[in-house]
């Protein structure tokens, strides 16, 4: 059989196609058994998540091969589809292709019968959802990208509504879906301009083009902009923490691991590949608003009380970290100092990939918990690694990795961050020389901070006494969610380990967009990660883990051999109490309050104490985001007094409307005639 | 990797297993002569540890498996830093495999297992002081990367061997950035290793204990090596001290004879920190717990500052 894209031969753009439409078909299965739900579960999702896994291989294998282009007779007349799979696309497809793998397999355990939207309607939305994400890190022409871009942001949209009988989550789903669309808008204009009046819209006539300073860096904001708010950088930030604990759990994990790394593909494209001539302070702004996203988003989610809102406060925050890595690239770049500007460019794609397996894992547990509890409040929750292990431990792995520790791969990408930092002395500019240590130290405060986050989110989750009766009796995960997230936790380790491969498959990528790579200098050491020279740094994450492991082992072992393992199980100390209760322990409120005292002018903060004659006494605080009442509510008033203005042209009597048409097409015509 | 250094490192990792009690014991001597108390013995710790090990462990009853794991794994990451910073030699095998920002992020693994084994049972004292740990962890951790960040910029390197190499060979001159970092670097060293101002090693008292608090359902062989993994702590704080600002007399790559020199060098250097730690600690009082985020705040502002200096002043 002939492929449809270049007789004669199959390419990997085919065979990603071939997926593509492979999971539209699934989506339409799902329709026609739009209730049967063992069906759906069983068949459906398992079968998505193997094409998932072929992407996967296929990217794999793409990732070192040249460019592909085609041109598919779909679209508009005189507008085909254009699509290119170079290895920028095939580093997203295999970041997809892994996640979805897990999610997919961990969804067909996850969704229950009878709750909101019909299993199979989920189905078509979710594969949807994946078919549009694997095409546009392929679009190769503004038209087809948006098209797909849409189609992303509408099945998103409906799958954040999945429970759409509560008001919070079609409020949830609104705000989602302004915040994209005012985002798409941003997006538009930047490809407007980007084919500099020339009317081509493909990415290869863009790529052609020299803007001027004045209206490159105009693009560049839009994109920004844009891609920004998809992404929730500072401060179109709001969607994140409503849109995430709206979603069913898998969902989430795929939003936040998945959908997010998009919209950050969209900027890395606009930026490096896109964009010809790259401007100093393009960098510096785009480090700032990552740093700030950053900072805000772990102090936020530090203060949460409800596990999905902090995790999507810690989705803002490795978005931040991961914007910082793009802007010092950026810079680097600009400057022509290519070497570093690979380093930096790696590091940022690395804390990508290592964020989507561990951050899509995190929201699978959370999945797994809510159904075993029905609680999502942290404040209710609490023992569950005694009846949970099979969530408890994988959760653990994540949070290890979520908090930056060796050796998994969020270490790896931080690491590759602080070197590159530490090294940038030498910019032409005195200023900002001066200004990297002092960012290369706010990295260093959010990544502590972010540890600070993930011990609340395990310890009260799952560590201590059961805070409530029922949580006794809850289940443990089923054989499929238990698959999925073992899947993910095997990524979280791989990348975690073996930095080197991982690294050489983003060798391409930084090949392509800043013409260098670190690769040469880590092939020479199949064991050490050497990012710029040996006498400079080195890491290996394999035998920093057979250090502490052997070091456990000898410990364990030897106290055995010279002593004894005697033991005996008995009431817990605790200084002599005699009674514990569950409510002595520290609270989730507790556990935040230290942060809520630093960080205090962050937050708008509401708190009510008891006085000591109360009756009822109680007490309860509220932390609320600041930016929503100095920006989005503003911004919201100032909407609704321009469209009660525009509003007062509405009559509703036709004749006036009429009257309206007649007067347009005089002025046009005395404009025309001129 | 040569004979020499395979030999050199189990050298090192044996004595700081060894030296690490010592030195513990020697820092409680001299607290209690400069407190006027009679003074326990050196080798008191050593006792205590063969005390400890030789009971019978009490875990709580519904303690899960990540409680009695943690021990261990804190003992193998206490094992594994002191086994990567150069304290007799710079010819270690291992040093490629972590450096400074690696060891950082080792002493936040440990961290991150003792507040978890310390939720683990569910006890207000146990998550009273996780919190209170991972407080003060996230201050102090990022000062102590901006410590080692003065002295990687000064050397371009972030390998603690070769920031070791290369601060023994330079000329005696005081470094201004070098100067911050050590006064941010012994406000750190005080609050990561439970010390007073920010602790009291002794204190049972529960309003202010931290690390007491982390262990408190610990007993026999656990508590026996969550102690041990202690004074390895302090035991590595003091030998990063003093490869960054003492570096002298540590042995190097083919220098045999050096390496003989070496530990008693060691000893001898080890021997002042632990009297100076314990004129600190006898000379200070103990702080509220939330002027301690203010006490490591200035820690981490002056390694900024010295990091600043660095750069302005351009000393490569």
């Amino acid at each position: 059989m002939n492929s449809l894209t270049h007789p004669g031969a199959w390419i990997h753009l085919d065979w990603v196609l071939v997926v593509v439409v492979a999971w539209l078909l699934i989506g339409l299965a799902g329709v026609l058994a739009l209730r049967r739900f063992r069906f759906v579960a069983v068949v459906l999702f398992p079968m998505g998540a193997c094409f998932s896994v072929l992407l996967m291989a296929v990217a794999l294998s793409a990732a070192f091969a040249s460019p592909e282009v085609a041109v598919l007779p779909l679209g508009l007349p005189q507008l085909p589809f254009h699509l290119r799979l170079d290895s920028l696309s095939a580093f997203f497809l295999l970041l997809i292709g892994g996640v979805s793998a897990g999610v997919s397999a961990f969804a067909a355990g996850y969704f229950r019968q009878g709750e909101g939207t019909p299993p199979g309607l989920i189905c078509l939305e979710y594969h949807v959802f994946l078919a549009s994400i694997a095409l546009v890190v392929m679009a190769d022409d503004a038209y087809v990208f948006m098209v797909v871009w849409e189609t992303m942001a509408f099945s998103s949209f409906f799958l954040v509504m999945a429970n759409h009988r509560i008001p919070e989550i079609r409020n949830a789903g609104y705000l989602y879906m302004l915040v994209a669309h005012i985002g798409a808008l941003g997006i538009l204009l930047c490809f407007g301009l980007l084919q500099a009046n020339t009317g081509d819209y493909t990415f290869a006539n863009m790529r052609q083009q020299h803007l001027t300073p004045f209206w490159g860096s105009v693009a560049f904001v839009l994109a920004v902009f844009g891609f920004g708010a998809k992404a929730g950088v500072l401060p179109l930030h709001a969607w994140l923490p409503e849109a995430h604990p709206a979603a069913p759990s898998p969902f989430s994990a795929l939003m936040s691991g998945v959908m997010l790394k998009i919209a950050l593909y969209g900027m890395l494209r606009v930026a490096f590949d896109l964009l010809q001539d790259q401007i100093w302070w393009w960098g510096v702004l785009l480090m700032t608003l990552g740093l700030a996203s950053a900072l805000f988003g772990v102090v936020f989610s530090t203060v949460q009380v409800e596990m999905k809102r902090l995790l999507a406060y810690s989705s803002i925050e490795n978005i931040g970290l991961i914007c910082t890595g793009l802007g010092l690239s950026l810079l680097f770049f600009s400057y022509g100092m290519q070497a570093l500007s690979a380093l930096a460019l790696t590091a940022a794609l690395y804390h990508m990939i290592s964020h989507a397996f561990f951050k899509s894992l995190l929201f699978c547990s959370t999945g797994a918990v809510m159904h075993a509890t029905g609680e999502r409040s942290l404040g209710k929750l609490g023992g569950l690694i005694r009846t949970m292990p099979w969530v408890a431990w994988p959760t653990l792995m994540g949070v290890l990795a979520c908090g930056g520790l060796p050796p998994f791969g969020g270490f790896v990408a931080e690491w590759l961050l602080l070197q590159s930092f530490l090294f940038t002395t030498g910019l032409p500019s005195a200023f900002l020389d001066m200004l990297v240590p002092v960012m290369a130290a706010l990295i260093a405060l959010i990544a502590a901070l972010s540890g600070y986050t993930m011990v609340k989110y395990f310890g009260v989750i799952f560590l201590g006494q059961p805070r409530e009766e029922k949580l006794q009796a809850a289940h443990d995960a089923g054989w499929w969610e238990r698959m999925g997230m073992l899947w993910l936790v095997s990524g979280c380790m791989l990348l975690g380990l073996f930095p080197n491969q991982v690294i050489a498959l983003m060798e391409p990528v930084t090949k392509s967009l800043v013409q260098a790579g670190l690769a040469h200098t880590a092939s020479d050491n199949s064991w050490l990660l050497v990012p710029v020279s040996m006498e400079r740094a080195s890491y290996a994450p394999a035998i920093f883990l057979l250090g502490v492991l052997a070091a456990f082992g000898l410990a364990f072992v030897l106290v055995r051999k010279l002593y004894h393992g005697r033991m005996r199980r008995v009431p817990p100390w605790d200084c002599g109490h005699p009674w514990q209760t569950a409510r002595m322990q520290d609270t989730a409120e507790g556990f935040g309050q230290p942060i809520r005292q630093i960080f205090e002018p962050f937050f708008r903060m509401k708190r009510h104490l008891p006085s000591a004659f109360d009756a009822q006494p109680h007490y309860r605080v509220t932390v609320e985001d600041p930016l929503w009442y100095w920006l989005y509510l503003p911004v919201a008033r100032l909407v609704e007094r321009v469209s009660r203005i525009v509003g007062m042209l509405q009559q509703g009597r036709i004749a006036v409307y009429l009257m309206y048409s007649f007067a347009t097409l005089v002025v046009v015509l005395l404009v025309v005639k001129r | 990797m040569s004979a020499l250094g395979i030999f050199s490192q189990l050298l090192a990792l044996v004595t700081a297993l060894l030296l690490a009690p010592l030195l513990t014991g020697w820092v409680n001597q001299w607290r209690a002569w400069l407190q006027n108390k009679s003074a326990p013995g050196l080798l008191q710790p050593y006792r205590m540890l063969h005390k400890l090990f030789k009971k019978e462990s009490l875990v709580a009853e519904h303690a899960s498996s990540l409680f009695r794991m943690a021990p261990y794994l804190i003992f193998g990451c206490m094992a594994l830093a002191s086994a990567i910073i150069p304290t007799l030699s710079t010819d270690l095998p291992l040093s490629p495999a972590a450096d400074a920002i690696a060891l950082v992020g080792l002493f936040a693994l440990a961290r991150v297992f003792i507040s978890l084994a310390a939720m683990d049972i569910g006890t207000a004292f146990g998550t009273l002081g996780a919190r209170r740990e991972m407080l003060v962890g996230f201050l102090a951790e990022p000062a102590l990367l901006m410590v080692l960040f003065c002295a990687s910029m000064i050397t371009k390197s972030t390998s603690l061997t070769a920031i070791v190499e290369t601060l023994a060979h330079r000329e005696l001159a005081i470094y201004p950035s070098l100067l911050l970092a050590g006064v941010a670097f012994t406000m750190v060293s005080l609050a990561e290793n439970a010390r007073v101002p920010v602790d009291n090693p002794d204190t049972h008292l529960e309003l202010t204990m931290i690390h007491e608090a982390l262990i408190l359902e610990y007993s026999a062989r656990h508590l026996a090596l969550l102690e041990w993994a202690a004074s390895l702590k302090l035991f590595a704080y003091s030998c990063i001290g003093l490869a960054l600002f003492f570096p002298w007399g540590v042995a190097e790559a083919n220098a045999p004879l050096a390496l003989v020199l070496a530990l008693p060098m060691l000893v001898f250097k080890l021997a002042m920190g632990g009297m100076a730690l314990a004129m600190v600690e006898t000379a200070s009082a103990k702080m509220r717990i939330f002027r301690v985020p203010e006490f490591l705040g200035t820690a981490f502002l002056l390694a900024v500052i010295g990091l600043l200096v660095n750069v302005l002043l351009g000393v490569g």
